[in-house]
Parts: C-alpha cells; sequence; structure tokens
C-alpha cells in the first residue's frame, strides 16, 4: 500500500479495442495486440495488490462463466476478474449426461443468448466448442478452455509471469514439457510464444507428442535434460493419471523418474531458469516439490496471480469492443 | 411422360463405357428398354408417334449406380425415407441405389429386405436395391441369414461403418458368403488404433486438438481383409478406400489374384483433412478426410483402374446432428444430387477421361452387381441421364432435394447440371 492504485483514467488510457469480438485462440492476437493486453495487464496487477480492488470498467455488463467442466481456479479467476471490473458475474456449472451433451451446449447457449450477457466465458470438452458457441450468440466468447485445443488466457497469463520476471520474451527459451498430446495449455503457449518471439521447446516421451508438434514452431525433444539445457522457462504440464491407462506411460514412477522435474535435472538448465505450471499440480508425477516450492525458481504463485489480472485485461478490451461495435 | 410413347434422344454426345464410344449420337428409347442406339450420325426418319428431346450437345450417358446409400427408413424417416432418396437420385442422375442395411430394425433378415423391396416397387424415381447385413443387428458376432437374404433380393452384405472385428467371424463369413457367389462389403480399419477418432493423425488434427488415427489404420484393416479374401476365395469389395498405403496393399493383393473390388466416396475424391479447418461438421466424414497426398494417390488409382468404383456415400443426417463440437457431430454427408457434378470436376481437371470416370459410376458397379444396365445398347435397361458437362452450378444444401441438407459440397462451385434423368424409360427429373 505504498504506491498509489492506478487511476481509472491511466486504466481507461491503456485500455484498447479487442481485435476481434470473440477470444478463441491464442492466435487472434498479434505481437502489438499481444504486447498492449500485456501492459493493461500489468495496471491490473498493480491495482490488485492495493485495498481498493475495485473499477467500474465493467459497470452494467454482465459476465456468465458458463462451465461444462470442472475447473474451481478458472472459474474463481474469472469470476473475480469480472467482479473487480465492476461487472455482473454469473456461474453456471452445466453437468452434463454424456448422451445429450451437444444438445446442451447450444440449447444453453440460445436460452443463455436471450438473456443478453455482454461477456460468455465457456469451458468445455470438446475441441471446437467455444467457436462453435461463438456462432450462435451474440456476446463476446472467451475460450475458457476446449478440448484439447486451446486455452488462451492462460497463455496471457503465462506470458505475462514470464515477462514480469525477464522483461520481454523476445529471445526468451521457453520448454513446454509433459504430455502436451492432451494439452490445450501447450498449444495456446506455442501459440502466443511464437508471436512474441520466444524459442518454443516441447519434451515429453513419444507417446504424449502430437504428430506433427516439430511444425508447429517449437522444436520438439524426448529427453528432458537434453530438452531444458540452457532454457530460461521450463513450463511443466500436468498428467492426468487415468493416461495409465492405454498404455501412453507404465507408472507415475517412471514418468517421473525419466520426465519429472526435480533439482538434478533443472542443473541443466539456464541459471536464471524459472518454474512455471498451469495446474493443479501432481507433486512427485510430474514436479518434485521441492522445485515447485522454491520461491527463488518457482512462478507457480505468481501464474495464479497474473491470471487475474490477465483475464481482467481480457474482459476490458472486449467490452471496450463491444462499445465501439455498439 | 407415359411409358407408352417412345422417346428419341437426338443431338446428344453419347458416352457408353461398355462400347468405349464417345461422341455425337441418339437414342431411342421403348418400353423401359433402349430400342435404338445411333453412334455418329442421326436417325433416318423417325416415325411420328415418337416423342423427341433435343439434347444440344448435352452428354447422354447411362444412369448412375450408387452402391452406398443410406436412407433413414425403416426407422427414422425424418433423415430420409426410400422415397425421398429416390428422388435426390433423379435429381442427380442417378437411376439405381443401394440402400445400405445400418436402419432401425436393421437390414439382417430377409423380410426386412422384403419390405424394402416391396416399398421399391411403388418408387419410380430410382431402382432401389438393398445390401444385407453381414452380421445379426450388425453386431460383428453371429452370421446374418446371408442365402435367405439373398433369396428375398439383396445384393450384397455388409456391415457398413462397423468393421467385423473377429478375424476368424469375417473368414467364415467371405468363406460361407462366396458359396453363394455374393460379396461381402467391408470397411478396412483397425478398430483399435481408429477407436475415438474423428480426424487423419498429423499436424492439423493435433493442431485443432482432435482424437484422431493414422491413415495406417485403414492399411492394417486393409491388409487382414485381403488376406481373408485371398484364404477363402471369398468375394471383397473393399468399401471405400482413401489412402496411399492401402492402395499399394490392394495393388499387391490384386497383382496375386485376390477377388477385391474397390470403391472410392467422391467425398475423398474432392476435399484433404483441411477442409475440417474451423471444425466444420458437414465436413465430417468416415472414413476421416486424408492429407492431400493421400488423395491425389487415389486419383492416380482410378485413373489406373486400381480403384474401380465411385460412391456417393450418401449419409443424411439433420442439422441437430451436424451443429455439435466437432467430436460429437454425428458422420456423413448427403451426396446423391452432389456426385456426378463433384466427380465431373477431374474430367474438367484433366485428370481422367471422360468415359473412364463415367464407367466408374455406371457400368463398373453394374458389373459388380451383375445388373444390365450401366451401358447404352439395344435391350439394356432405359436408365441415362443427360447432363450439360459446362454448365456452372453453386451447390446450395437448402435447396437439395433429400430431406436432410448435410452437404459437405454446400457453397462449392461446380460444372455439370443434370437436365434430365431416365429410369426405366421415364422422364423422372428435368432440370427447371
Amino acid at each position: 500500500m505504498t504506491t498509489l492504485a492506478p487511476g481509472i483514467d491511466e486504466v481507461r488510457a491503456r485500455t484498447f479495442p479487442f481485435p476481434r469480438r470473440h477470444f478463441l485462440s491464442a492466435l487472434d492476437l498479434n505481437v502489438v495486440e499481444a504486447n498492449a493486453l500485456l501492459d493493461l495487464a500489468d495496471t491490473f496487477v498493480d491495482l490488485n495488490r492495493q485495498t481498493t480492488k475495485k473499477l467500474d470498467l465493467l459497470k452494467g455488463r454482465t459476465l456468465v462463466n458458463m462451465f461444462f467442466e470442472n475447473s474451481t481456479r478458472t472459474q474463481a479467476s474469472f469470476e473475480l476478474a469480472g467482479k473487480r471490473l465492476g461487472a455482473d458475474t454469473m456461474n453456471m456449472s452445466v453437468k452434463t449426461s454424456s448422451v445429450a451433451k451437444g444438445e446442451t451446449l447450444i440449447d444453453t447457449a440460445v436460452t443463455l443468448n436471450a438473456m443478453r450477457p455482454d461477456l460468455l466465458v465457456v469451458r468445455h470438452a470438446s475441441s471446437g466448442a467455444a467457436a462453435l458457441l461463438s456462432q450462435k450468440v451474440g456476446c463476446s466468447v472467451i475460450n475458457a478452455g476446449d478440448g484439447q485445443h486451446e486455452h488462451p488466457t492462460q497463455a496471457l497469463l503465462d506470458a505475462l509471469s514470464m515477462r514480469r520476471a525477464f522483461g520481454s520474451l523476445a529471445g526468451l527459451t521457453v520448454a513446454i514439457c509433459g504430455d502436451v498430446m492432451h494439452s490445450r495449455v501447450a498449444r495456446s503457449n506455442v501459440n502466443l510464444l511464437n508471436v512474441l518471439g520466444a524459442e518454443v521447446r516441447l519434451v515429453g516421451p513419444p507417446t504424449l507428442m502430437p504428430s506433427g508438434a516439430d511444425r508447429w514452431g517449437a522444436k520438439v525433444f524426448h529427453d528432458l535434460k537434453r530438452g531444458i539445457a540452457g532454457a530460461d522457462v521450463v513450463m511443466m504440464l500436468r498428467l492426468q493419471l487415468e493416461r495409465m491407462q492405454g498404455a501412453l506411460v507404465p507408472s507415475t514412477r517412471e514418468y517421473f523418474r525419466y520426465w519429472g522435474l526435480d533439482r538434478e535435472k533443472l542443473e541443466s538448465a539456464s541459471d536464471r531458469v524459472r518454474v512455471m505450471h498451469p495446474g493443479p499440480m501432481n507433486r512427485g508425477v510430474e514436479i518434485d516439490s521441492d522445485v515447485a516450492d522454491d520461491p527463488a525458481i518457482s512462478l507457480i504463485q505468481d501464474q495464479v496471480e497474473m491470471g487475474v489480472a490477465a483475464r481482467m485485461a481480457v474482459l476490458a478490451a472486449l467490452s471496450a469492443r463491444l462499445d465501439n461495435d455498439r | 411422360m407415359s411409358r407408352g410413347r417412345p422417346i428419341a434422344f437426338i443431338n446428344a454426345r453419347l458416352v457408353d463405357p461398355e462400347s468405349r464410344f464417345d461422341g455425337e449420337g441418339a437414342v431411342v428409347v421403348s418400353d423401359g428398354v433402349i430400342a435404338d442406339v445411333s453412334r455418329g450420325k442421326a436417325f433416318e426418319a423417325l416415325s411420328d408417334d415418337i416423342r423427341v428431346i433435343d439434347c444440344n450437345g448435352g452428354m447422354l450417358a447411362p444412369g448412375l449406380i450408387d452402391l452406398r446409400v443410406k436412407t433413414g427408413e425403416p426407422g427414422a424417416e425424418t433423415k430420409e425415407t426410400l422415397r425421398s432418396a429416390a428422388q435426390a437420385a433423379a435429381a442427380g442422375g442417378v437411376t439405381s441405389i443401394v440402400v445400405q442395411p445400418d436402419t432401425d430394425p436393421c437390414v439382417d433378415d430377409p423380410s426386412v429386405v422384403d419390405f424394402i423391396l416391396r416399398r421399391a416397387q411403388d418408387i419410380e424415381s430410382a431402382h432401389i436395391l438393398a445390401a444385407g447385413a453381414a452380421t445379426k443387428g450388425l453386431g460383428g458376432e453371429q452370421m446374418a441369414e446371408v442365402g435367405l437374404m439373398l433369396e428375398a433380393g439383396a445384393r450384397y452384405i455388409t456391415d457398413v461403418d462397423r468393421p467385423i472385428v473377429d478375424s476368424k467371424i469375417m473368414r467364415r463369413i467371405l468363406s460361407y458368403a462366396a458359396a453363394f457367389g455374393v460379396a461381402l462389403a467391408h470397411r478396412p480399419q483397425d478398430p483399435w488404433l481408429s477407436k475415438g477418432a474423428t480426424a487423419t493423425e498429423g499436424e492439423f488434427a493435433s493442431r485443432m486438438g482432435l482424437p484422431s488415427a493414422p491413415a495406417a489404420s485403414e492399411r492394417i484393416g486393409l491388409e487382414r481383409d485381403l488376406a481373408l479374401a485371398e484364404l477363402t476365395g471369398g468375394r471383397l469389395l473393399v468399401d471405400q478406400i482413401t489412402c496411399a498405403a492401402a492402395l499399394e496393399a490392394l495393388d499387391r493383393a490384386k497383382g496375386r489374384g485376390v477377388n477385391a473390388v474397390a470403391t472410392a466416396s467422391i467425398n475423398h475424391l474432392s476435399f484433404n483433412e483441411l477442409d475440417i479447418g474451423d471444425y466444420r461438421t458437414f465436413a465430417k466424414v468416415d472414413p476421416p478426410l486424408r492429407a492431400e497426398d493421400d488423395r491425389q494417390a487415389l486419383i492416380e488409382a482410378l485413373a489406373s483402374g486400381l480403384v474401380d468404383i465411385v460412391v456417393s456415400a450418401h449419409a443424411p443426417a439433420p442439422a441437430e446432428d451436424k451443429r455439435l463440437p466437432f467430436d460429437e457431430a454425428t458422420p456423413g454427408g448427403v451426396g446423391l444430387e452432389t456426385l456426378l457434378p463433384a466427380l465431373l470436376a477431374l474430367h474438367h481437371d484433366g485428370r481422367l477421361p471422360l468415359i473412364d470416370l463415367i464407367r466408374t459410376v455406371t457400368l463398373a458397379p453394374a458389373q459388380f452387381l451383375g445388373l444390365p444396365s450401366g451401358r447404352i445398347a439395344s435391350g439394356a435397361p432405359a436408365d441415362l441421364v443427360l447432363c450439360d458437362l459446362a454448365a456452372p452450378v453453386l451447390i446450395d444444401a437448402d435447396r437439395l432435394v433429400s430431406k436432410s441438407k448435410n452437404s459437405p459440397f454446400d457453397g462449392r462451385r461446380l460444372q455439370g447440371q443434370v437436365l434430365m434423368t431416365v429410369t426405366g424409360g421415364k422422364i423422372v427429373h428435368r432440370a427447371e
């Protein structure tokens, strides 16, 4: 509470209209837009550290969180982001039976649309679900994770964490490690990091590396130590425990032995290396607590904090876009 | 329109794959059969009671024969009935269709074959033929009554989209069916590799985060099917071959004399995996669209004769089954009305001579089924299509005759308009 809260005028000055009506993919942003969003998010980080955290930038706007998949942290992060900007926020946890999943998606969207929300945050287990929904509603849709496709606000908050730690992302070497195949976080990060000029590596067992990943704009490694050699950032991905079924990996202990991050393996990374994880972590499976909890190298807590600020920036920019469209 | 009065089609570009004639000519149709054919010159004199239709140089070819058509009858008539499928066929120049047995109830019993063929008697737009299930309930376990279904009129047996997983069952069916001289149509696929897949594995599908299977799944399945056909001497119809690796396997087997005939779907000849971009579920088909290299290999295989037959893979689905997230959407597209113009793209692009292209949808399927149609010759059934090869058409799914509008060709510009369709000597379709 030593610095003054950023004034509303400063926030307004930094808020620019989002380039599109929806935020569905990290590829929706170019380098200028991505950096402008990160600048705006920086302002909100300062704001969020004040006692009075509330602005009225989104006053009168309605934000709806529609989560077809459970996610405590992403939902809370969006809810808080909306509330701090003065929007009315509502959470809908849509429990779905596997039989009528699709019906529920379109039907719920159409019903919801009739209630005229301004911003719709969607998470769904199917790739492309957010894009489909965006074609059916009149408001702005924010993809909060669609199947194994994208999770763009996660990439944005990761970029914000990295930029604050290193000053710039250009030229930074970022190794994304683990279950790349099933990870929307990895896909969004590869896309955004490429836009921001970082050098991206993907590290994981061949069974968890999607086919053609070497053509995404990333170098592919199967050996963790070699993959993170000299890396400035090591981003570990969550290994879903059901991956043991279907012969993707034999056991958690073998996985940890070869692809789990511990201090010994981290030796090969750059001296200034920072460790990240989108959470929730499987300690002892993909990451050792010793590394995850070391404040000198871990950015994991920062990521959670940056999540709220990054999402506030997205909401503010999309709202400005809605103002312009009107 | 009456069957009684003969019709003469003059000034036509006759395309007959049987005689390999492609040139000016005329045809007289009478009593449901082709009564006379004149090649290269006009008829000397036509009697007054003959109705004359001037084709103005349009292509007059045998009516198309489509080996793979799904309808919703019985069980899901809102999707497509036998009548609406026949009308869609007529609009597309298709005069014979083989309806697939995966209805509700499925066609695994002679009485259901009988039901379909009796319904077909009242429908004049197209000849409706039926395929029977290979296994009871399409369950892949117990053999269906192959002999009795054949006696009832089934043309071949198939479990449609479901591969027969158990190789021993597959072997026995091929072997048993061989005794009746009937073919088993089978989709080549490794069921485990393809489980849950909605796209072809590769950079594109992985970027989109779609569950995918490698094209090799088809090759693995096909190698097994071909080996079993070789073992049993059975007759195999390879249902919708799509990829280069499978084509190589087919080529080797044919070289050894395995009794196999392969079909290609018009979808796999026309689209590649990029067409599902933006999660376009109307381009979601099964087997999934392949890489462009595979599509090119398929066209080459059609040109070389390795693949004999082209099918529409007509699979009607209502909008609510398509407007879903990609992995939940029903695969398949309607294709009867777009088959001919889409196929003609290969002629306009100079990939295949017109006569060879026409053969894949007329004479080749007719020979496979043992039908007397698929040719323009005296005494052959009067099943004909008249088509303006050059006319541009813009496919508008909403204007399709089919009850379902799920066309992957929606919005595509093609060349070749069906002007008239004649089935059994009767004009069943005429362009507006």
